[in-house]
């Protein structure tokens, strides 16, 4: 571990992913709390399609991947109705955009891959151990970004995900705070991929916000909760993979993030 | 229920008399270019508990909405108190099992629900003292002491609905909306949750507008009625509006108005918009 930690690239992987695991464990609490698991899966490949259009595109892949989700994000907030996606929307919003991104996938591995040939594979997986230092000071620049806004909206926005009439009688802006939210989880989703990779992003996201919500019911706790547990099950996993180098990180730190969502079940209510 | 509820709903509210918490003149709603109501006039003190009436589609919850300050009058003038002054009970869906959230923090939501970040533990201490104090004595109103720190996913329907109840009363309102509260509820929890309500209005002096599909279970705590049908209303103590012939007049069909033996009201011959086939009106 301490030679671990004497590799640049290990240095980055904890730096960038302890603040991306934090932001996506606040996401992840309201993605739960308001239902919207499914968009953020959908935001997962919007990501990987994003990524694939700005490398087809001869873009750097980050560009794609947050203009795509933040998009997306919004795209499905204003088709559906106050600020809420509804499922059928994002099923077919999302099978469109992940056709679109093989296409893209196809466009870039025939006509530019002489360098990157896997970068495909490295956008649905993941490629924590990859960044360079620019790309971490990014990286852990968004994610504070993205932390800080969501605890601003924190209360509101739980005001409006439980009681969306009241809240918005009481002068909440439950609306523009749903959309907001969306941004958010799309600017997350986009963070997160470059961590465990777009397949994998809802590991991140929504385990450690169901395990913290099997074990707390206060929603204050609960929110705090799924963040430490977020950046944990990602210490635990670049921990894991850099004792057993055989284990990709993103494997390792789903492995962990499973395995506490198991064990909360086992222990809570 | 006693033998003569029309006869004691008549008598006048206490003296929370002075100026009225609510005024309606003429007021009209247009709702995608279509009239929904117009010409309602209405004033409601503090402390008067007053129904809204209705088939179906007429507007009833329109009307809430509109003295909430969220839908626009097309006619005439509203004179309602402020944001922070009415408590809200819209139609409700209940909360889902999974919800795992204590009974306690949806009641603070209403309190502090619309301030931007989070409660900071260590900060103003005076100040969430005095909050904690009036979160458990909202509960305690409606009863709800019991079960507000389980997570309200696991509460059953009435004790739910006591609970945001005791949310929507939190910030001690002055106007209660409440839009078909005891729909969801078996029989003894609706009359509990009447009782409730009546109780809430005479003894804090809070004016309560509730709609209702049925009047029965709110019948005897009644002080006024407004009856919406065909664009029109007509407003006054129940035993004046709930009649056959003032009725008749408002649909301009033959409506009759039936007594149970034990003092239910059942409407019959209305214009088909009611389907529910129960005591509707």
């Amino acid at each position: 571990m301490i030679t671990a930690l004497s590799h640049p690239f290990f240095l980055h992987a904890l730096l960038a992913g302890t603040a991306i695991a934090l932001a996506s464990g606040l996401v992840g609490y309201f993605l739960v709390l308001r239902a919207q698991t499914f968009t953020g899966d959908t935001l997962g490949h919007v990501a990987f399609t994003g990524a694939m259009a700005a490398l087809a595109g001869g873009y750097d892949l980050r560009l794609g991947l947050f203009a795509a989700t933040i998009g997306v994000a919004l795209l499905l907030g204003a088709l559906g109705r106050r600020g809420r996606p509804d499922d059928v929307v994002i099923g077919t919003l999302f099978s469109w955009i992940l056709g679109l991104g093989t296409f893209f996938l196809t466009l870039y591995t025939t006509h530019r891959s002489s360098t990157q040939g896997n970068a495909g594979i490295t956008v649905l997986f993941g490629s924590i151990y990859g960044l360079d230092a620019t790309q971490t000071t990014t990286a852990v620049l968004i994610a504070a970004g993205i932390t800080t806004a969501v605890l601003l909206l924190a209360r509101p926005l739980l005001f409006a995900s439980l009681d969306e009439a009241v809240a918005a009688a009481r002068g909440v802006p439950a609306t523009a705070l749903g959309l907001g939210f969306l941004a958010l989880a799309g600017a997350c989703a986009a963070e997160v991929t470059q961590a465990v990779g777009s397949l994998l992003l809802l590991g991140l996201l929504a385990a450690p916000a169901g395990t913290a919500i099997r074990l707390t019911d206060r929603p204050y706790r609960a929110l705090g909760l799924s963040a430490a547990l977020a950046v944990l099950d990602l210490w635990a996993g670049l921990a894991l993979s850099a004792q057993v180098p055989v284990l990709p990180p993103s494997f390792s730190i789903m492995a962990v993030t499973a395995t506490c969502y198991a064990a909360a079940h086992l222990v809570g209510p | 229920m006693t033998a003569q509820p029309i006869e004691q709903a008549a008598v006048p509210a206490p003296a929370h008399a002075g100026a009225p918490v609510l005024q309606l003149t003429g007021a009209a709603v247009r709702v995608g270019g279509r009239t929904l109501w117009s010409g309602v006039d209405l004033t409601i003190g503090a402390g008067e508990f007053t129904a809204v009436l209705g088939p179906n589609g007429v507007g009833k919850s329109t009307l809430l909405k509109t003295l909430l300050g969220a839908a626009p009058t097309a006619a005439g003038e509203i004179r309602a108190p402020g944001r922070t002054e009415i408590g809200y009970l819209p139609q409700r869906r209940t909360f889902d099992a999974g919800v795992r959230i204590r009974g306690i923090d949806v009641v603070r939501l209403g309190l502090d629900g619309h301030r931007w970040g989070l409660p900071v533990p260590f900060l103003n201490r005076a100040r969430r003292r005095a909050e904690r104090r009036r979160i458990d004595e909202a509960i305690e109103s409606t009863g709800a002491t019991g079960y507000a720190h389980r997570p309200i996913g696991e509460c059953s329907g009435g004790e739910q609905q006591r609970l945001l109840l005791a949310q929507a009363l939190v910030t001690r309102p002055r106007l209660l909306l409440l839009d078909e509260p005891l729909d969801s509820l078996d029989l003894p929890n609706q009359s509990a949750v009447a009782a409730l309500l009546g109780r809430i209005c005479r003894e804090d002096g809070v004016a309560v507008v509730m709609v209702a599909h049925d009047v029965n279970p709110i019948l005897h705590h009644l002080d006024r009625v407004v009856y919406l049908a065909e664009g029109r209303a007509v407003t006054g103590p129940p035993r004046e509006v709930i009649t056959s012939e003032t009725l008749t007049r408002l649909y301009g069909a033959p409506v009759e108005v039936l007594r149970t033996t034990d003092g239910r009201l059942v409407v019959v011959g209305m214009p088909d918009e009611c389907r529910s086939g129960g005591p509707c009106c």
